[in-house]
Order: C-alpha cells, then sequence, then structure tokens
C-alpha cells in the first residue's frame, strides 16, 4: 500500500443553506489515478475546488501529506498540489513560453532571476506535452485541444506531486482527448505523479483510473475499481437511468455504448 | 526586441520631457541664465522655486497614478479599473475636502495627506468591505461596489460645497479639477517619499500580477496568496492616490490611460510593463501641465482639464475597439 497523500474526513460544504457536499470521506496513495465521476451538480467540481483550496469555508477536514490543508502557506501548497481548470481564459495575452515559466512562480522568490534549471524544466515539460513547436505563440490564438495541452505543460513544469484536474477533456474532439488522457498517463507513470481527475466521461475513466469515486447530490455513493462501477445497478443507482454495454475490442474491458435516440 | 525599443524609446520621452518642460511657460527661461544656480536672479527664481519642482510633482503624480492602474487593472483583470472607477480617488478627494472645510485652520501634522490617506483607505476598505458581505464576490462584483463608491464620495463633496461659504466652495471646485500649484521643494518631496513606497511595493508584486490578470484561479494554483496581494495592491494605491490628490486634486484619465497605451507598446509583463507605464505616465502628466500652464498664458489652466481632454477621446476608443480586453 502506498503513503496517502490526501486525507479527507467529513467534509461538507454548502452555499447560502443548499448542501452541495456532504460528509465526504476518502483518501488518495501517492501516485495514484482516481477519477471522480457523477451527474451533473453531484458537486464534483466543487470538491476538486475544495482540494485546491479555491473554496475554503468547508466543514471538515481535509489533509494533504499529513497536514491540514488550511495551514499550508499557498507557494509551499503549490510545490505540492495544482489545479487544472477545465478551460484558461481565452485572452491571456502571453506566450505559450511565457505561461509555462510562469509556473515556475513556487519555486521563485518575488525578485529572483529565472535560473537555467528553471528554464531547462520548462523546456523539458514542453518537450514531453509537445507544445515546444508553438511556444512564442501567444496563448490567445491557440485552439482549445492546444490551450488543454499548454495548461498541463504549465502543471508539469510546476513539479507539482498531486495533479487535481477538472474536466481536462471535455470540450475536445477525439483525438485531443486522447491526447490529454495519454499525456497524464505518461505523466503518472514517469514523475509518479497522483492524478485527482473529475470527469463526464465514464469510459475514459474506466480505461485510466486505478480507482473510481462517483457523487451523486453531493454523497459518494460508489468507490471501487473500474470493473466494479461496470455494472448496470449500480450505474443505474448513480446515474438514475439504463445503461447499454460492450465490450472493448482491445483491452477486453466492459465500456458503456451510446443510447439508441428514438 | 520590438519591445526592448519601445521601452527605451519611453525612457527617452521620459527625460526628454523632465529636461525641457522646466524651460517652457509664460516667461522664457534660457539655460544660461540658471546656470549658477542663483535664486537671487528672476529666472533663478522661476527656475528653481517654482518650475522645477512643479516639474517633479507632476511627474511623480503620473508615474504614480500610472502605477496604481497598472496594477488595478490586472488585479481587477478590467481595462477600466483605476483608482479614478474604484472610488479611490472619490475617497481621498473627500478627505481632502473635509480637510479644506473643517481642518484647515487647526494645524495638523501633513494635514492634507493625512485627511486624503484616510479617505482612500476608507474607499478601499468600503469596496473591499461590500464584497466580502457577499459570499463567493467577482472581480465585477468588486468593481461595480467601486463604482457605488465613487458615486457615493462624489455627492458627499457635493453636499460639503454645498453647505460651505463662497471661498472654501472655490478652492474645493479649484482643487477638484487638478490643479498643482507648488512652491519650492516641500512637496514633490513629500510626495517623492510616498510614491517611492508605493512604486517599491507594486514592482514587487510583478510576478503576482503577471498570474492574477490571467485569472485567481490560475494564480492560486501556482502559489500566489491572491487574498493577501489585493489587500497589499489597495494599500499601496490609497497611498500613492493619496498624496497625488492632497497636492494636485483628484486627475483623470492618466492612471487610465498610461497603463493601456504601454502594453501596446511593451507587452503584458509587469516586470517591463510597471516601470513603462511609471515612467509613460510622469512624462504624459508633465507634459499635459506643460501645456495647461502655457496655453492660455499668462493665465493657466488646470492641468486636470488638459487631462481628460486627451484621455476621454482615448477612453471613448478603447471601448469602441471591442473586446478590449483581450486587445490590451
Amino acid at each position: 500500500m502506498n503513503q496517502t497523500v490526501i486525507e479527507i474526513e467529513d467534509l461538507s460544504f454548502s452555499i447560502s443553506g443548499k448542501r452541495i457536499l456532504e460528509q465526504i470521506r476518502f483518501c488518495v496513495s501517492a501516485g495514484e489515478r482516481l477519477f471522480v465521476v457523477g451527474p451533473n451538480g453531484a458537486g464534483k467540481t466543487t470538491l476538486l475546488r475544495c482540494l485546491s483550496r479555491i473554496i475554503t469555508d468547508w466543514h471538515g477536514s481535509i489533509s494533504v501529506k499529513g497536514k491540514d490543508l488550511k495551514i499550508y502557506p499557498q507557494k509551499k501548497l503549490a510545490k505540492i498540489l495544482t489545479y487544472v481548470p477545465q478551460v484558461l481564459p481565452a485572452d491571456i495575452p502571453f506566450t505559450v513560453y511565457q505561461f509555462v515559466l510562469m509556473a515556475r512562480y513556487p519555486h521563485l522568490s518575488p525578485f529572483s532571476v529565472i535560473s537555467p534549471q528553471d528554464e531547462k524544466v520548462v523546456s523539458d515539460a514542453m518537450e514531453m506535452t509537445q507544445t515546444a513547436c508553438f511556444a512564442e505563440r501567444v496563448m490567445a490564438t491557440l485552439s482549445g485541444g492546444e490551450r488543454q495541452q499548454v495548461s498541463i505543460a504549465a502543471a508539469v513544469a510546476q513539479q507539482a506531486e498531486i495533479f487535481l484536474l477538472d474536466e481536462p477533456a471535455t470540450y475536445l474532439d477525439y483525438k485531443h482527448q486522447r491526447d490529454i488522457h495519454s499525456l497524464l498517463a505518461k505523466i503518472n507513470k514517469t514523475f509518479g505523479t497522483t492524478i485527482v481527475c473529475v470527469t463526464h466521461d465514464l469510459n475514459s475513466a474506466v480505461l485510466s483510473a486505478d480507482r473510481i469515486i462517483a457523487l451523486k447530490e453531493g454523497k459518494i455513493v460508489f468507490e471501487g475499481s473500474p470493473e466494479e462501477i461496470m455494472n448496470e445497478k449500480t450505474l443505474e443507482q448513480i446515474y438514475s437511468k439504463k445503461f447499454d454495454f460492450a465490450q472493448h475490442p482491445v483491452t477486453g474491458q466492459k465500456i458503456i455504448v451510446p443510447d439508441v435516440i428514438e | 526586441m520590438k519591445r526592448k525599443i519601445a521601452f527605451i524609446l519611453i525612457i527617452i520621452f521620459a527625460i526628454l520631457v523632465v529636461a525641457v518642460t522646466p524651460f517652457i511657460g509664460s516667461t522664457k527661461v534660457l539655460l544660461s541664465a540658471i546656470k549658477d544656480i542663483d535664486l537671487a536672479t528672476t529666472a533663478g527664481q522661476i527656475f528653481y522655486s517654482l518650475r522645477l519642482p512643479r516639474v517633479f510633482t507632476t511627474f511623480l503624480a503620473g508615474a504614480a497614478l500610472a502605477c496604481c492602474g497598472v496594477a488595478l487593472q490586472a488585479m481587477f483583470k478590467n481595462p477600466l479599473a483605476t483608482p479614478f472607477t474604484l472610488g479611490i480617488s472619490g475617497g481621498a478627494a473627500f478627505g481632502a475636502a473635509v480637510y479644506v472645510i473643517f481642518a484647515a485652520s487647526v494645524s495638523i501634522f501633513y494635514g492634507p495627506i493625512v485627511f486624503s490617506f484616510a479617505g482612500s483607505l476608507g474607499a478601499v476598505i468600503l469596496v473591499y468591505g461590500l464584497t466580502r458581505i457577499k459570499k463567493g464576490f467577482s472581480v465585477g462584483t468588486m468593481l461595480l461596489a467601486g463604482v457605488a463608491v465613487n458615486f457615493f464620495f462624489s455627492s458627499l463633496i457635493m453636499f460639503l460645497q454645498y453647505i460651505s461659504d463662497f471661498t472654501q466652495s472655490f478652492r474645493i471646485i479649484h482643487w477638484l479639477m487638478g490643479s498643482v500649484d507648488v512652491t519650492g521643494f516641500h512637496t514633490p518631496r513629500v510626495l517623492f517619499v510616498l510614491t517611492s513606497v508605493g512604486i517599491v511595493i507594486i514592482a514587487a508584486q510583478s510576478l503576482n500580477l503577471n498570474l492574477m490578470s490571467i485569472s485567481d484561479e490560475i494564480a492560486a494554483a501556482r502559489g500566489v496568496n491572491v487574498k493577501r496581494t489585493r489587500k497589499i495592491i489597495f494599500l499601496a494605491t490609497s497611498i500613492m492616490v493619496a498624496g497625488v490628490v492632497a497636492f494636485c486634486g483628484p486627475i483623470g484619465f492618466v492612471g487610465l490611460m498610461a497603463p493601456h497605451i504601454c502594453r501596446l507598446l511593451v507587452g503584458h509583463d509587469h516586470k517591463i510593463l510597471t516601470p513603462a507605464a511609471i515612467l509613460f505616465g510622469g512624462a504624459f502628466l508633465t507634459l499635459c501641465d506643460c501645456v495647461a500652464r502655457t496655453i492660455i498664458a499668462p493665465a493657466e489652466m488646470p492641468v486636470g482639464v488638459i487631462t481628460a481632454l486627451l484621455g476621454g477621446p482615448l477612453f471613448v476608443w478603447l471601448l469602441l475597439k471591442g473586446n478590449s480586453e483581450a486587445n490590451l
């Protein structure tokens, strides 16, 4: 059993009286690929925002590497975990290189100069994510898929041990979806990065995850392996609809197929 | 490369303006007349106790306002954020107006600045407080709160004018238009201290401002303490704005246009944008003031009239450009 890096106990959160998360409790181990699924409004994104401390007024306890999340200085936290939003703003006026270089922030002091080592980390990250070829382009001119690649390149350059990703492939075409998921797998394998990924896409979760958690109405309704979630009853309970299944021709895993529209 | 050249041109522009404008005015001053630094001669007196202090004061004021504009626009991710639109200038002006009417007769150590600073800090706390009451506030809410606070203070100033006597009212109006009546080096010295403190604080936030200009979420994910940075910038801007407003009145538009023009010239990296805007803002206001005191010489126009006349059309042009946030 790997070391636990995130430990969540009795996490609850509400906005103006409405419960968004209720008594969430789970752990994440180092190097694990954990996918969080569930219907719209289940609290998946909110959960990620609590973990990345964008939201802070939750109740319960979250500890990261054995320490209370709330007491981390922001810079120190950024060396441990980073958050990759669903989409980057479309109008970023910096070049791709400048943007990725900014991810070295937690390793710099306010006036310190960029060291050759920082530059190496950045160029390696861009090489790995295949973003080096458009390093000098302005972010605002990139396509959605390219922008998402750059977003992940920056997370790699940040050298955080834990990536928190919010639907990283939702708005992308098939090729870019595959690219993003195989990139995440590569990062996980190369650096042992812990991946916590929220997604709508059950099939990609099943094909990429070590473990899956399902949320419904702010509560955890399933926690287990990809094989276990691909069960008619389980899925019906999570999504309140029936699913048809097929077998993946390559891996033999059970996957869901699109519904027939009458 | 292009950006480096633009930056060097801005530096040259600033040096030229500071070097030339002291010689321009209703009375001609020649270089030969002032080289002995003799205050006994008329030329020496005009040059050393009127023109130079005035040029330094306007330069510092312009620099401070531009610096505030850069920081606030990045922080709010909004091209219209300035000390003016956020009510910080309004608060400072109200503080200074209170001083003019109620406290000018009592001698208080650095009275106008203390009152302006109380006003600008009050405005900032009000803006920040209003957005804190509502949970999960957005940048837009904060900007709207700023606009509301600005109106609030404008009304208070009008009220003060209404209840004050004729002379006081005239003094307030004259000063509200933005004017730089300086004699000697006391004013530029005080303003230099306030402006440098503010500029150093904001320059130290360059990396934070770069990230916050993208989005607060990204900034936080990269390790920026967004809440603390906001407070630091608010504090630094209220110090600078208090100094400027106390001495020169609430001069508008420099804080808006200098950052925008510099962004077009040197790009969005605050490590170069902030110094560029400081130099450009300073030089621009000095130039405006030079125009203001020569165009209807021997009479003088308030500098605020000129900056607004030049700044107004730019403001409209920015609005008409459509998606100004993406382009600027």
